[in-house]
């Protein structure tokens, strides 16, 4: 297989482009099984899309190999009607040939599960047929769209034998809004405003890869301040969502103490992140170029101050929570995803470290300011729901250790570089962990530097998989638990 | 006509104190979480809001999604009424009365099962799945509590067996009744009235489709239920017979209160049970119940 290596894929870090033209080209079929091969070599797929080329499309497909801390682009030649699917070579693929078929019409001959992924059919996604368990023992449960919560809309439907789940299939698309296909032939003035909204909890991990598309087509280096500031956010970003969590988990099995204090505590994260950009969900803050908001020393000390406040609460909240053996019974040991189902669907962020899996963009592909400050990869072994809490607990103490020591040491500030023109006809790809996961964006620009085709693959797109296979065998009434330890985005999914 | 205006009283006294306990339990959650809480009255001004609702109904259901919670509720508080109160006695007693304490609870649990399977939803259909399994236990440890207290007062009518000093296994006797009490009111560990969660409901699944008037049924029966156990544990418990009158009525109202926020305290430092783990805690409290027994038996000989 290695002998695809040297001229298969042409090489890239992450936050860099590199010119269309010299990306390699194969036929298709040809294209599918390089593709395999270079993913069985330990390549991981972070994206494959097709982009329209007359009446045909080629299929371009972005792979991660994290160990060698670079990025490999390929395509295929224009095709129309159908190719040899490459799910059925490797699983991980399965979504987005989905989503190609959806697109763009080709079908990948021998996928095992050929249906839309969210296309809309009048007021609600074209589902198609669920996957049907028969017997007499068997019931079905929908849950969804609509659910008893204020929460995002999606469709789960459970084959059941008794309490048992046989078979979970989800089913999305209810927010579609169109974001690829409005991004096409930008940046547009509302961009920036659209990619805040992607996955409104990651606003911070999107916006970042937008900007360091914009950054990477036009050959500029923000000034390090801007990347030190970009840091401090998404860390900021991620206690928030995880402190969130964590009160969520408490609060699915009725546990109270912690659910109670964390929902206050999460405020108190996302007060943080308002105390510069005005914004608890750090809108504004990212700016392709440079940054429009500075963290002044005041600031800097008021936000240092409280951080510390929040973090002792939050290890106390935590304290409570780990030390109750009625949470550790419920956790340990449910919706349990094996490093060998994770690594096969290419689950990615804390989903994937929660089962062992040593994946994390800041420390595989690091960007920005992740090149000079790290925090340790947080990694939990057992793959249940007790890993997924425990590898969200590490991070909220590492990512606090990081804002603690990055806080006292910021680079000064240096007059940002103007943003010139894009590129014209390159591709870019810029990787971001965000709290979930890796936050995948690719830009192909046109002969003006206009965006030609834009793929946004948010963490949730590889992990809802990996939430279906959790419940594999485990009691339905522990789905709740098991979805809220994914926390997965239906939105950032829907696009 | 003193026996119309007790019945009057004893009713009233029933079914409009009953809806304060769930306001109590859910005060003294906040308190521990450090909130403020809904008012303690929160159960009154919901189901007053409920009564002047339309109901909305099924095309599918037959007349049993209505008759079932009238059924559940008139039989739950038939079994309140049969219940003695300390030292004011039953309204109505007779040989072999807890007997029929036993069957109005198990009618009601009908009442609400049958309701629940009315409109075919997988929801409900899974909720009253686990509520009659965990019945099967449930009623199995009352049953056996029943029979500690008929044993060692050697009686079969409740106003005797709930007066004497219930002797050593009267510890045994509460912690298995009291197990009994939250799960027969669908408390924290066994199944949590706050979720929105319907994967993960038993009750609160059951009553999903209902609303209106039958709802406000099916809550204020819930709420009789729960001061119903809550009346009987304290009475199988204490030796109410040992007290004066006033007294008796005094130690009554602060057992009611002490468990009542007994149950609050359970349900704010306990995390909920796995539901393959609640036949285990079941079946000790038949254990608990079964030994209360042994003893009551064994010591009541010596």
């Amino acid at each position: 297989m290695s002998t695809f290596t040297a001229d298969a894929f042409a090489l890239l870090a992450n936050g860099t482009s590199l010119p269309w033209a010299e990306i390699p080209e194969w036929p298709a079929a040809e294209f599918v099984r390089v593709t395999a091969g270079e993913l069985e070599r330990g390549g991981r797929l972070c994206a494959w899309f097709g982009v329209p080329e007359g009446a045909a499309t080629r299929l371009v497909a972005v792979l991660a190999f994290d160990a060698g801390n670079t990025l490999a682009v390929g395509r295929s030649e224009p095709v129309t009607g159908s190719y040899p699917s490459l799910t059925a070579l490797c699983p991980q693929a399965h979504l987005f040939e989905r989503e190609v078929f959806e697109q763009h019409g080709l079908v990948p001959e021998g996928h095992p599960w050929l249906k839309p992924v969210r296309k809309g059919a009048g007021d609600a996604p074209a589902n198609g047929e669920f996957f049907r368990v028969e017997g007499r023992e068997v019931h079905e449960v929908a849950v969804g769209p609509v659910h008893a919560g204020i929460i995002e809309p999606g469709h789960f439907r459970f084959q059941c034998a008794g309490e048992e789940v046989l078979h979970l299939e989800i089913a999305l698309g209810y927010q579609h809004r169109g974001i690829e296909a409005a991004l096409a032939g930008g940046p547009h003035r509302r961009t920036m405003s659209q990619m805040e909204v992607v996955a409104g909890d990651s606003t911070i991990a999107h916006s970042t890869a937008y900007a360091s598309i914009c950054e990477g087509l036009s050959g500029v280096e923000v000034p390090l301040r801007t990347q030190w500031l970009r840091a401090l956010a998404l860390e900021l970003e991620r206690l928030a969502n995880h402190t969130g969590d964590i009160g969520a988990l408490a609060g699915d099995v009725a546990f109270l103490p912690t659910s109670s204090a964390c929902g206050k505590i999460r405020g108190d994260f996302l007060n943080l992140t308002a105390l510069l950009c005005g914004n608890r969900f750090g809108r504004g803050w990212v700016r392709p170029g440079g940054h429009p908001l500075d963290l002044d020393a005041a600031r800097s000390a008021t936000l240092l101050k409280r951080l510390h406040g929040a973090l002792a609460d939050v290890g106390q909240a935590a304290d409570w929570f780990w030390e109750a053996a009625s949470v550790r019974a419920r956790f340990e040991g449910v919706g349990t995803v094996s490093a060998r189902q994770a690594g096969e669907l290419g689950l990615v962020g804390l989903a994937a470290r929660a089962c062992g899996l040593v994946r994390d963009v800041r420390f595989d592909h690091p960007a920005g300011w992740y090149r000079f400050a790290q925090a340790p990869v947080a990694v939990w072994p057992s793959g249940d729901v007790y890993a997924r809490a425990r590898v969200r607990w590490l991070e909220i103490q590492r990512s606090g250790q990081f804002l603690d020591e990055q806080l006292g040491l910021p680079p000064d500030d240096e007059p940002a570089t103007a943003l010139g023109g894009a590129q014209g006809d390159a591709l870019c790809v810029s990787l971001v962990e965000g709290w979930r996961g890796e936050v995948c964006h690719v830009a192909l620009t046109d002969g003006a530097g206009r965006f030609r085709r834009y793929k946004i693959v948010d963490p949730s797109f590889h992990n809802w998989m990996g939430l279906a296979m959790a419940l594999r065998g485990q009691a339905v009434s522990d789905f709740p638990i098991c979805n809220k330890s994914f926390n997965l985005s239906y939105c950032g999914f829907d696009l | 006509m003193i026996v119309i205006v007790e019945t009057i009283a004893r009713l009233a006294g029933w079914l409009l104190l009953a809806p304060l306990l769930p306001g109590i339990i859910n005060k003294v959650k906040a308190w521990v979480a450090g909130r403020r809480g809904p008012p303690v009255l929160q159960l009154y001004y919901d189901l007053g809001r409920l009564w002047q609702r339309g109901v909305v109904l099924s095309s599918l259901a037959s007349p049993g999604f209505i008759a079932g919670p009238a059924v559940a509720w008139v039989a739950i508080v038939g079994a309140a009424l049969l219940l003695p109160l300390g030292p004011a006695g039953a309204l109505l007693s007779f040989r072999g009365d807890a007997l029929l304490v036993i069957y109005l609870l198990a009618l009601a649990r009908f009442g609400t099962a049958w309701a629940a399977m009315e409109t075919g939803s997988a929801f409900e259909g899974m909720g009253t799945a686990r509520e009659v399994s965990y019945a099967v236990l449930a009623e199995a440890a009352i049953i056996t509590a029943m029979l500690t207290l008929s044993v060692h007062a050697q009686s079969i009518t409740l106003v005797e067996m709930l007066t004497p000093a219930s002797g050593v296994g009267a510890v045994l006797l509460g912690a298995g009744l009291f197990t009994v009490l939250l799960v027969e009111n669908c408390r924290v560990p066994f199944d949590d009235p706050n979720t929105h969660l319907e994967l993960t409901m038993i009750h609160e699944a059951m009553i999903l489709d209902h609303s209106g008037p039958p709802l406000a049924a099916i809550l204020h029966g819930a709420s009789v239920k729960l001061l119903l156990f809550v009346v009987l544990l304290t009475e199988s418990v204490v030796p109410l017979g040992h007290f004066s009158g006033p007294v008796a009525c005094a130690v009554l109202a602060l057992g009611v209160l002490t468990v009542t926020v007994g149950v609050g305290l359970v349900e704010s430092l306990l995390a909920r049970l796995a539901f393959r783990r609640v036949p285990l805690l079941l079946t000790t409290a038949i254990l608990l119940c079964l030994f209360a027994l042994l003893v009551a038996w064994k010591g009541g000989a010596a």
